[in-house]
C-alpha cells in the first residue's frame, strides 16, 4: 500500500464570527481560496498537478453551498482539471478531509490531493444548514438531542469537572496561544488574507484574549442554562445519564470554542509525487479512524476513536508524543485527559479553539498542521490529533514525521 | 332521504341545516351509523343544486363529545381478526382504510365547493372538534361552560382526522402543541383569541349567525386550500421553526419520558404535515394513527382510562337490588387533616357535615381547614365565593358526639389504634339512626376485624381516602367479612355523590393500593442498600412511569412513619417478614439522623424553605449505602421493570388473595391511587399486555437474583401455563347503564 505524506500545510489567521470580525467582508469562496492559493505558490505546484481537492465545510448553504471546493480550486488556479468536492462530518470535516486525501493515495488510485476546509461563520451561520437530527421526532427523540454546549456541561457533571476546573483549562489554553504567537510558533504556517489590491485584511488571529484570568471568567454566566431549563434539555440529559440528580451549568463563551472565519488546507501525495513534484515530505498518516459514540454525551468520540486507533493501528499512549484535541469546550479535553491520564505538557501545547476559535469545518485540518509544526519545533516525532463531533462521533489520526 | 342521527332541512335560501342528534343518547358521539350518515349528507347536499350551503349544529346540549371508543375497542378486535387470518399487512392496511375513511370524509367537506358553517351549540371534543374544523366557519354560542378541544392524547391517542393539521395551521405551533399534547379543552372565549373559532354569538342567534355567514357570501375555501397560505408560525425550516421543533422534542421526552407513543405521534405530524400540502399531511397522518391504533398503550389506555373508569363510576360493582340510599348528611370523627380534608370534599358535593373532635377547637381547626381550601381556590380564581360561603355554612363543627343523630353515613378518620377506634366506636353508636352506615377511613388496620367492636358487623365498611383527599380521585371500599350489601351500597353511593372513583376490595393488610405502594417504596430502598445512585433510583423510577420516585414518596409519606410500618410488620408476622438491612436504613435515617422526612424538611432529601429553591438529594446519603455502583455498569432498562413488575406481581398475589375481584379496579386503582405508570393500563393490563409467560419468566429471572418478592404466585404461573390474561380468566361484569 503507498504511503500518504503530508508536504505542506497552511492556514488562514482566524477572524473574530461576527459581523464586526475582519474575515465578515472576505466571501466563503475567497475565504476557501486563500490556502489553496498559498500551497500552490509556497511549492510552485504548475497547474493539473493535483488530482482532488476535499473541502471539509459544515453548513455548505448559500454561498457555501454547492460544493465550494471544486470553485475554490478554479479560483486558486490549481488549473480547470483540478476537481473538487464537499464533505460534512461537523467539526471533524477539515480532519476528515485530510483523511479521505489520503486514503486516495493510499489506495493507489491519486498522486497529489488537497484535503482542508473553510468556514464562514460570520456570513453562513452556525446551523444554517438545517437537518433533521434536532428537528424530527423520530430522529431528536431517541438520540436524545440536546444543543452541544448541555452535552458538554453533561460531560463535566458526570465526570466531576467543576467551573474552577475548565475556567483553569480555558485560562491555560489563553496562555499557551499567547506564548505560541509571541515565540513565533505559528508563522509557518499562516498566511494573511488580502483584498484585491494585495492589502492584508487579517495577518493574525483575532479571538484571542491573552488577558484572561480565572478572576475574569468568573464573571460569566453560564450559557446554557436557560435553554437546558427552559427548553426541555435538562430532562432529556438526565433521562439519557439518570445518574445525575441535576446538570451542573459551568461553560461559558470564556472556556468554549470561539465562532470564528478561517480556512486551512493540507498538501498530501505518493512519495513518487513528492519527488516529481520537488516536495519534500514532512510527515506521513500513520492511520486514522472514526467512530460513532454515544449521542447524548455527543461530545466523548475522541475517547472512542482514540481506543480504536490505538487497536488498530496497534500503537499505544506511550507512542504518541503531541496530542491535539480540539477545543470544542473545556470538558472535552479535560474528559479525555482523565480518560487516558495524560501529561497536561503533552496536549494542546499551543492552546486550541478556546483561545484561537473553531472555524467548525476548518478547524481539523488547522490543528493537525499546528501540531506538526509542533513536532518539528520541539523534534519530536508523533502527534494524535481527534475532534469531538455533533451527533456523537470522532475522528482521530496519527501522523510521524519522516 | 331520512337518516337515523341527524335531521336535514333545507331553507329556502338554500341554507341546509344538518341536525346531529343521535336518538337515544343524551349526547351525540362519532360511531359509524354518524360517518356513513355524514357522508351520504354530503354527497346529497354537494349534489342538489338547490344548496346553497350547509350549516351542521347539534340538537343535544353538547354538539359532540367525540369518537365512541368502544367502536375503537371494536376496531382493534377486528384487526386481531384479520391479522390472525390474513396477517400484518392485511391487518394493517384494513386500520389504514378505517382510520382514513373519517378523515377523508372531513376533508371531502372542507372542499366540496359549498360553504359549511359549524353552529357550534356547545361542548366539541376530539373528533366533534375535528367535524368543526373542517367546516369553513366557525361561530359558537355564548356559554361560559362549552368546552372546545382535542382530548385524544389522554387516553392515548390523538387527533387523528385532521386535528394534527388543521390545528397548527390555523394557530403558531407553540400554541398548536400545547393544544394537542396536552390535550386540555379550553373555552370558546379562549378558543375564539386562538384563532381556532370565527365568532360567539348569544345562543339564541347561533344558527342564524351560520347561515348569515353563508347568504354574506362565505367561502367555501380553507385558508391552507388558498394559493400563498402561509403557516401561522413559518415553515418548519426558518428560524422561528428551529427556535421550535428541538425544544417542543425536548419538551415532549421531560413530560413523557418517552413513553407515549401518541404524544410521539402528535409530534411528528406536525414536523412531517407542516412541510406537505395539506392532502399528503392528512395521509401522513392517517398512518401515524393506524401505528397509534396499534400500540398497546393506545389499548391499555383506552380500557383502563375511559372505559373501565367510566363503568366504575357509574357503579359497576354496585349490588343491583339495594335500591338507591339518600344520602344527604354525613359526619368525620377526627377533624385532622384527613378527616377535615373528608368533610371539605363532602361538603362541596352539597352534602351536609358534621365535623366531630375531642373538643370545640380541634373541630373548628378542621373547618378551617377546609376554609383554608376553599380560600386557595377562590385565590386561584377557580371559585366564587358564594359558593364558598355555601360549602361552609354546610359543615358544623362540634364536639357533641349527639349530632350524630341524623346522620345518614358516620366515616371516622382518628388515630389509628385500636383502642381509640374502640372508644370511638363505642362512643358514637348510641347515637346513631337505626340505618345509619358507619365507615372507618383506615388505611392499615383490617376492616374485619375493626367491625368486631361494632354491634352492627353488617353495618361497618371501610372507605379509605388517599392524600392529598382534595386531589386524589381513588377511594378504596373494603369489604370486611361481615359487611352487608347495603353497606357496600351507601359506601359506593356517596363516594358517586363526591365525584371520586371507586374500586371495592376485600380485607387484607394494606388492602389494595397501599399493598402494591409499599413494594414500590420498599424497592427503592433495596436499590439504595444495593449500591445504585440515588438520583439513578429516582429518575429510573421517573423514566419508569411513576409520577413520583421511591426516595421521594418515602419522604412524603414521612420516614418514621415507614419505620413504625417496619416495626408493627416485624412484630406481627415475625422476623423473616422485613429485610433486616432495611431496618437497619430507617433506624439510622430516623432516630440517628433525626431525617424523618418532608416534614421536617430533612429525609432522604433536603428540603429548602419555601421559594428557596429546589430539593435535592442529602449528600449524606452515599455514606449510608455499603457499596457504590459505578453507573455505568447499571442495568437502566432492568431498574425500570423492576419498578414495574415489584408492584404488577404484588397486584397478582391479591387478586389470588381475593382481595381484588375485577381486573378493572385493580387497573383504575393503581393508576388513580399511586400512579402506576398510566401507558401501561395499570397493574394487572401491564401482565396481560406482556403475556402472563413472559412477565413469568421475567419474575423468575428477577426473583433469581434479587429474592422472593418477585416470586411470581402459583395464579400467575397457571396462566403462563394456559396463556391466560387477567381479563380473559375473571371478565369484568358490564355496567349497569
Amino acid at each position: 500500500m503507498p504511503e500518504a505524506y503530508i508536504y505542506d500545510h497552511v492556514r488562514t489567521p482566524r477572524g473574530r464570527g461576527k459581523a464586526d470580525g475582519a474575515l465578515h467582508e472576505v466571501t466563503a469562496l475567497a475565504l476557501a481560496t486563500v490556502p489553496l492559493q498559498a500551497l500552490k505558490e509556497r511549492n510552485n505546484l504548475g497547474e493539473d498537478v493535483v488530482d482532488d481537492v476535499v473541502l471539509g465545510v459544515v453548513d455548505p448553504v448559500g454561498e457555501a453551498g454547492s460544493d465550494i471546493a471544486r470553485f475554490a480550486a478554479l479560483k486558486a488556479g490549481l488549473g480547470e482539471t483540478v476537481p473538487g468536492v464537499q464533505i460534512s462530518r461537523f467539526c471533524a470535516s477539515g480532519l476528515d478531509a485530510v483523511n479521505f486525501a489520503a486514503a486516495q493515495i493510499m489506495a493507489g488510485q491519486h498522486e497529489l490531493v488537497i484535503g482542508g476546509g473553510a468556514e464562514s461563520m460570520s456570513r453562513v451561520g452556525i446551523g444554517a444548514s438545517g437537518g433533521a437530527w434536532p428537528m424530527d421526532p423520530s430522529m431528536a427523540v431517541p438520540a436524545y438531542f440536546m444543543p452541544q454546549g448541555v452535552s458538554a456541561d453533561l460531560i463535566a457533571t458526570k465526570y466531576g469537572f467543576s467551573r474552577d476546573d475548565v475556567d483553569s483549562y480555558a485560562v491555560q489554553s489563553q496562555q499557551r496561544a499567547a506564548k505560541a504567537w509571541d515565540e513565533g510558533r505559528f508563522s509557518k504556517s499562516v498566511v494573511p488574507v488580502k483584498d484585491v489590491n494585495g492589502l492584508t485584511i487579517l495577518a493574525k488571529d483575532e479571538h484571542m484574549r491573552p488577558t484572561t484570568t480565572m478572576q475574569s471568567l468568573a464573571q460569566l454566566q453560564p450559557s446554557f442554562t436557560v435553554v437546558g431549563q427552559m427548553g426541555g434539555f435538562d430532562a432529556v440529559a438526565i433521562q439519557s445519564h439518570p445518574e445525575i440528580e441535576r446538570v451542573n451549568y459551568v461553560h461559558h463563551a470564556g472556556n468554549s470554542s470561539g465562532i470564528v472565519d478561517g480556512a486551512g488546507a493540507v498538501l498530501l501525495g505518493s512519495k513518487e509525487a513528492g519527488a516529481k513534484h520537488g516536495l519534500k515530505p514532512r510527515a506521513k498518516i500513520r492511520a486514522f479512524a472514526n467512530i460513532g459514540s454515544e449521542p447524548a454525551m455527543m461530545l466523548t468520540g475522541p475517547v472512542d476513536v482514540t481506543e480504536k486507533l490505538f487497536e488498530r493501528s496497534g500503537m499505544k499512549k506511550s507512542d504518541i508524543d503531541l496530542f491535539e484535541l480540539n477545543e470544542a469546550f473545556a470538558s472535552v479535553v479535560l474528559r479525555y485527559i482523565q480518560a487516558f491520564e495524560i501529561d497536561n505538557a503533552k496536549i494542546n501545547v499551543n492552546g486550541g479553539a478556546i483561545a484561537l476559535g473553531h472555524p467548525l469545518g476548518a478547524t481539523g485540518a488547522m490543528i493537525l498542521g499546528t501540531v506538526l509544526d509542533e513536532l518539528e519545533r520541539t523534534n519530536k516525532s508523533t502527534a494524535l490529533v481527534t475532534l469531538c463531533i455533533g451527533g456523537g462521533m470522532g475522528t482521530a489520526t496519527i501522523i510521524e514525521r519522516v | 332521504m331520512a337518516f337515523k342521527n341527524f335531521k336535514v332541512e333545507t331553507d329556502i335560501d338554500g341554507i341546509a341545516l344538518v341536525t346531529w342528534d343521535i336518538p337515544g343518547r343524551s349526547m351525540n358521539v362519532l360511531d359509524e351509523t354518524s360517518t356513513t350518515e355524514l357522508e351520504e349528507i354530503l354527497k346529497q347536499t354537494t349534489a342538489d343544486a338547490a344548496v346553497k350551503g350547509v350549516v351542521i349544529t347539534s340538537a343535544k346540549e353538547a354538539f359532540c363529545a367525540g369518537a365512541d371508543l368502544s367502536m375503537l375497542e371494536g376496531m382493534n378486535k377486528e384487526y386481531a381478526k384479520v391479522l390472525k387470518e390474513k396477517g400484518e399487512v392485511a391487518a394493517n392496511q384494513m386500520l389504514f382504510d378505517q382510520s382514513r375513511r373519517f378523515s377523508l370524509v372531513l376533508r371531502g367537506i372542507e372542499t366540496c365547493g359549498k360553504p359549511w358553517a359549524a353552529a357550534i351549540n356547545g361542548l366539541a371534543l376530539g373528533g366533534g372538534f375535528e367535524v368543526t374544523l373542517s367546516c369553513h366557519y366557525r361561530v359558537a354560542a355564548e356559554n361560559p361552560k362549552t368546552r372546545l378541544g382535542l382530548p385524544e392524547v389522554k387516553v392515548g391517542l390523538f387527533p387523528g382526522a385532521g386535528g394534527t393539521q388543521r390545528v397548527p395551521r390555523l394557530v403558531p405551533p407553540q400554541d398548536a402543541m400545547t393544544i394537542l399534547l396536552k390535550g386540555d379543552p379550553v373555552t370558546v372565549d379562549k378558543a375564539k383569541a386562538l384563532n381556532l373559532i370565527h365568532a360567539i354569538v348569544p345562543a339564541a342567534d347561533l344558527i342564524k349567525a351560520a347561515k348569515d355567514w353563508i347568504k354574506g357570501g362565505g367561502k367555501a375555501v380553507a385558508p391552507w386550500d388558498e394559493k400563498g397560505f402561509k403557516l401561522p408560525g413559518g415553515p418548519v425550516f426558518s428560524k422561528a421553526g428551529m427556535m421550535m421543533f428541538p425544544a417542543g422534542n425536548a419538551i415532549y421526552r421531560r413530560e413523557t419520558y418517552d413513553n407515549y407513543p401518541a404524544a410521539r405521534a402528535i409530534m411528528s405530524c406536525v414536523y412531517e404535515g407542516l412541510q406537505l400540502p395539506i392532502d399528503a399531511a392528512l395521509r401522513v397522518e392517517s398512518r401515524y394513527f393506524t401505528q397509534v391504533l396499534r400500540s398497546k398503550e393506545a389499548a391499555a389506555m383506552i380500557r383502563s382510562l375511559f372505559l373501565s373508569m367510566q363503568e366504575l363510576n357509574k357503579g359497576a360493582r354496585r349490588p343491583q337490588n339495594v335500591p338507591a340510599s339518600k344520602i344527604k348528611k354525613i359526619a368525620v370523627i377526627g377533624a385532622g387533616f384527613m378527616g377535615a380534608s373528608v368533610g371539605y370534599v363532602s361538603a362541596r358535593a352539597g352534602l351536609d357535615v358534621v365535623l366531630i373532635d375531642r373538643d370545640q377547637e380541634s373541630a373548628d381547626k378542621g373547618k378551617a381547614h377546609a376554609k383554608s381550601v376553599i380560600d386557595g381556590l377562590i385565590a386561584k380564581g377557580r371559585a366564587k365565593q358564594a359558593e364558598a360561603d355555601a360549602i361552609m355554612s354546610r359543615i358544623t363543627p362540634t364536639a357533641d358526639y349527639a349530632a350524630l343523630g341524623d346522620c345518614d353515613l358516620v366515616i371516622e378518620a382518628v388515630f389509628e389504634d385500636r383502642k381509640v377506634k374502640a372508644d370511638t366506636f363505642a362512643k358514637a353508636q348510641q347515637y346513631l339512626k337505626a340505618d345509619a352506615i358507619f365507615a372507618s377511613n383506615t388505611s392499615t388496620l383490617p376492616i374485619t376485624s375493626l367491625a368486631e367492636n361494632f354491634k352492627e358487623q353488617g353495618k361497618f365498611v371501610g372507605i379509605h381516602f388517599f392524600s392529598p383527599v382534595e386531589k386524589m380521585m381513588l377511594v378504596e371500599i373494603i369489604l370486611g367479612k361481615n359487611t352487608g350489601d347495603v353497606a357496600l351500597a351507601a359506601a359506593l353511593d356517596y363516594v358517586r355523590i363526591i365525584g371520586k372513583t371507586p374500586i371495592v376490595v376485600n380485607d387484607s393488610r394494606g388492602f389494595y393500593a397501599n399493598r402494591c405502594v409499599g413494594r414500590y417504596i420498599a424497592e427503592g430502598n433495596e436499590m439504595f442498600l444495593e449500591g445504585v445512585p440515588p438520583a439513578m433510583i429516582e429518575n429510573c423510577a421517573k423514566m419508569a412511569g411513576m409520577p413520583v420516585g421511591p426516595l421521594s414518596l418515602s419522604d412524603e409519606v414521612a420516614l418514621d412513619l415507614g419505620l413504625k410500618v417496619i416495626k408493627a410488620t416485624e412484630a406481627d408476622l415475625g422476623p423473616n417478614s422485613i429485610n433486616p438491612d432495611q431496618k437497619k436504613l430507617m433506624v439510622e435515617l430516623v432516630e440517628k439522623q433525626g431525617r424523618l422526612g418532608r416534614k421536617n424538611s430533612k429525609g432522604f432529601y433536603d428540603y429548602p424553605e419555601k421559594g428557596k429553591g429546589q430539593k435535592s438529594l442529602w449528600p449524606g446519603l452515599s455514606a449510608l449505602q455499603p457499596k457504590q455502583l459505578d453507573p455505568d455498569t447499571i442495568d437502566i432498562e432492568e431498574l425500570k421493570q423492576r419498578f414495574l413488575v415489584v408492584q404488577a406481581v404484588e397486584a397478582a398475589r391479591t387478586v389470588e388473595d381475593h382481595v381484588i375481584t375485577d381486573p378493572r379496579e385493580a387497573d383504575v386503582g393503581s393508576i388513580l391511587g399511586f400512579g402506576f405508570a398510566p401507558f401501561t393500563g395499570g397493574t394487572l393490563s401491564y401482565i396481560d399486555f406482556m403475556g402472563a409467560r413472559k412477565f413469568v419468566e421475567l419474575c423468575h429471572k428477577l426473583e433469581a437474583k434479587y429474592g422472593s418478592r418477585f416470586t411470581p404466585p402459583k395464579l400467575l404461573e397457571d396462566m403462563a401455563a394456559s396463556g391466560e390474561t387477567f381479563y380473559g380468566r375473571f371478565p369484568p361484569k358490564k355496567a349497569a347503564a
